[in-house]
């Protein structure tokens, strides 16, 4: 027998022949990024059917400022919820721990100290409560679906409880450092977009290139292999909601800074949009692929809608309207852009 | 006598009230090739998802190196240096061959961030070690595009990156075809050459009378038939202990008879 070492024992060809013919860089970063390519086409689509309908306020830079002050919000909710979505699950609670996470910032400034501290704070309750949620539905074994919208309900009624639907001020905000990093101009634009694009660069580097991502997506994937593969399943599984509670805790402060006030409210509104970016950005919902460039893409399509329909001269009646049909729009063509392997 | 990789000791495993298990033992040494035999259903399955650790045993115990082991799990499984190769692969088929080569088992920084282009150079030796050299496909393509061959190439290749000591193969070679099943019998005949120990499970007794160095037969749950190679002279010899552990009262026990032969409901 000539077998008697492994290493090497069928030697035929070098690294190089491996690479498919056609497979050159720009190729492969297309195949690669197919989704969050889609996500973009969408996009540039819709923008210029805007500036068709209205050169004079799609060609003036007000228009977009003032997207770009709240999109980070937006942001700092729909990246984590790509690694929720992917792990195979869904979250619908964000926006109550959103709230939760804004009112213990508002509390710790409110009682006098840096906002740095409640930014600490508003994180740790962010945490605990995504921990709380994911631990329910995982050693619960319930339905993701179900149990963070009751989750939903429960910590937003906690929040009604307490505050009796008070809102609190904080106008000692306005000449903090911790204010000026995170909530100012810079150089024209509002400085929430760059700690976005930080924060969309350095999860797409988690997502696809840390241990944590790819855990994520095998998990997604196929958990029983992952589990014979020696992945804690449902230790990944209850991170991808810890992450989703930080992500909550930071759109919540952002928002709290942009107003000044935290309303009892607080994060309500974000609910369907956020959902809706995450799949207009091009991750499928069942699970193990996504992108999290396409969902920070999908962000901005969504928060550009809304401006840009009444900003092209339709009435406010249109927006529902048109809000509906990128999503399904988007969505076809995402599936037609996507193989489901199996 | 030779050092013991892991051992089973009187493991049972039952779901509800049906026993998979009653009480097995069985041990496997240093570069031995161990051919687990036995019906469907007999719990064969079942084994070998407790070696890997996918399955937890409802009692027994577990021995790896002579030292028993407590909360047995894959992890735990995989750092004692068994690789296993299951029979539905556990392959993760939306994400790439590398994803899977190094499932669990990432090179990464110790901040957790991988070292991409280290595991795509150890992907591409792997592949061209188990003779997949298909053009066609890189490290980075997607298993789901492979064919059930390749996709077992990509299975065997996540079992030897880690120059386990132990390696199971769960019927290697099922839905497989020819030229494929003999791909997988020659890297079977590398691995033992290399010292290795194997636990071949195989529904086809010519292939594992083969290559295996000692048979176990399991039958409902317990270990029907332990034998040498020695003590088995051929594979007819074989099959006929198999057809008389399925039907004592139709064959009668052949010879020459193996000193570990266990009757039905005795062991």
């Amino acid at each position: 027998m000539p077998e008697t070492k492994l290493k090497g024992s069928v030697a035929s060809g070098s690294a190089e022949s491996w690479l498919h013919p056609q497979d050159n860089i720009w190729r492969r970063f297309v195949m690669n990024n197919r989704a969050a390519l889609g996500s973009l086409a969408v996009f540039v689509v819709m923008i210029l059917i805007f500036i068709a309908a209205n050169p004079t306020v799609f060609t003036s830079w007000t228009v977009y400022s003032s997207v770009l002050t709240t999109l980070p919000v937006a942001i700092f909710l729909v990246v984590p919820l790509v690694f929720i979505v992917t792990v195979g699950e869904i979250d619908l609670s964000f926006p109550a721990t959103m709230g939760v996470a804004a009112w213990a910032f508002a509390l710790v400034v409110k009682a006098g100290y840096d906002p740095s501290l409640g930014f600490i704070a508003a994180l740790i309750v962010g945490s605990v409560l995504g921990g709380f949620v994911g631990s329910l539905v995982v050693y619960g074994n319930l339905s993701s679906l179900i149990a963070t919208l009751g989750m939903n309900f429960v910590l937003r009624g906690v929040i009604l409880i307490f505050t009796e639907g008070k809102s609190i001020a904080l106008v000692s905000l306005n000449d903090n450092w911790f204010f000026k990093l995170f909530s100012s101009d810079f150089y024209g634009l509002p400085i929430q977009i760059f700690w976005a694009v930080i924060f969309v660069v350095f999860c797409a580097y988690l997502y696809s290139r840390h241990r944590f991502g790819v855990h994520v997506h095998i998990v997604g994937d196929n958990p029983d292999s992952a589990g014979q593969m020696g992945i804690n399943v449902k230790a990944v599984r209850v991170k991808a909601f810890i992450f989703m509670g930080i992500g909550a805790a930071i759109a919540g402060v952002f928002s709290t800074m942009i107003n000044f006030t935290w309303w009892p409210s607080s994060g309500d509104g974000y609910l369907l949009p956020v959902l809706a970016s995450v799949f207009v950005g091009g991750t499928p919902t069942w699970g193990g692929i996504g992108t999290v460039a396409g969902g920070a893409i999908g962000a901005l399509t969504v928060s550009f809608i809304q401006t840009g329909i009444v900003g092209a001269g339709l009435s406010g009646f249109y927006v529902q309207f048109f809000n509906g049909l990128i999503i399904i729009l988007s969505l076809l063509g995402h599936r037609w852009n996507q193989v489901r392997y199996r | 006598m030779a050092e013991k990789i892991i051992e089973l000791r009187d493991i049972k495993k039952s779901y509800g009230s049906v026993y998979a298990l009653g009480g097995v033992n069985l041990g496997v040494e240093k570069g031995e090739v161990v051919g687990l035999l036995g019906d469907n259903g007999a719990g064969k399955s079942t084994l070998i998802k407790i070696l890997a650790g996918a399955v937890r045993p409802t009692s027994g115990e577990i021995l790896v190196r002579g030292r028993a082991v407590a909360g047995w799990n894959a992890a735990r499984s995989r750092e004692a240096g068994i690789e296993t190769v299951f029979q539905d692969r556990a392959l993760a088929v939306q994400q790439s061959i590398v994803r899977n080569i190094f499932m669990g088992n990432e090179i990464a920084n110790r901040f957790g961030f991988l070292d991409t282009d280290k595991e795509i150079e150890e992907a591409h030796r792997l592949m061209r070690e188990i003779g997949f050299t298909s053009k066609v496909f890189s490290p980075k393509s997607i298993v789901g595009q492979l064919s059930g061959g390749e996709r077992q190439g990509v299975a065997i290749a996540r079992a030897i990156y880690k120059e386990a000591d132990l390696i199971i193969l769960d019927e290697p070679t099922t839905a497989l075809s020819l030229t494929e099943t003999n791909k997988v019998f020659h890297f079977v005949r590398q691995v033992k050459a290399s010292g290795r120990s194997i636990v071949f499970i195989g529904h086809n007794i010519h292939h594992v009378y083969d290559i295996a160095d000692r048979f176990v037969v399991i039958d409902r749950g317990k270990v029907a038939l332990e034998a040498d190679r020695k003590e088995i002279k051929t594979a007819d010899h074989l099959v006929r202990y198999m057809e008389h552990i399925a039907h004592p009262e139709k064959s009668a026990e052949p010879d020459p008879k193996p000193a570990k032969v266990r009757k039905k409901g005795t062991v």
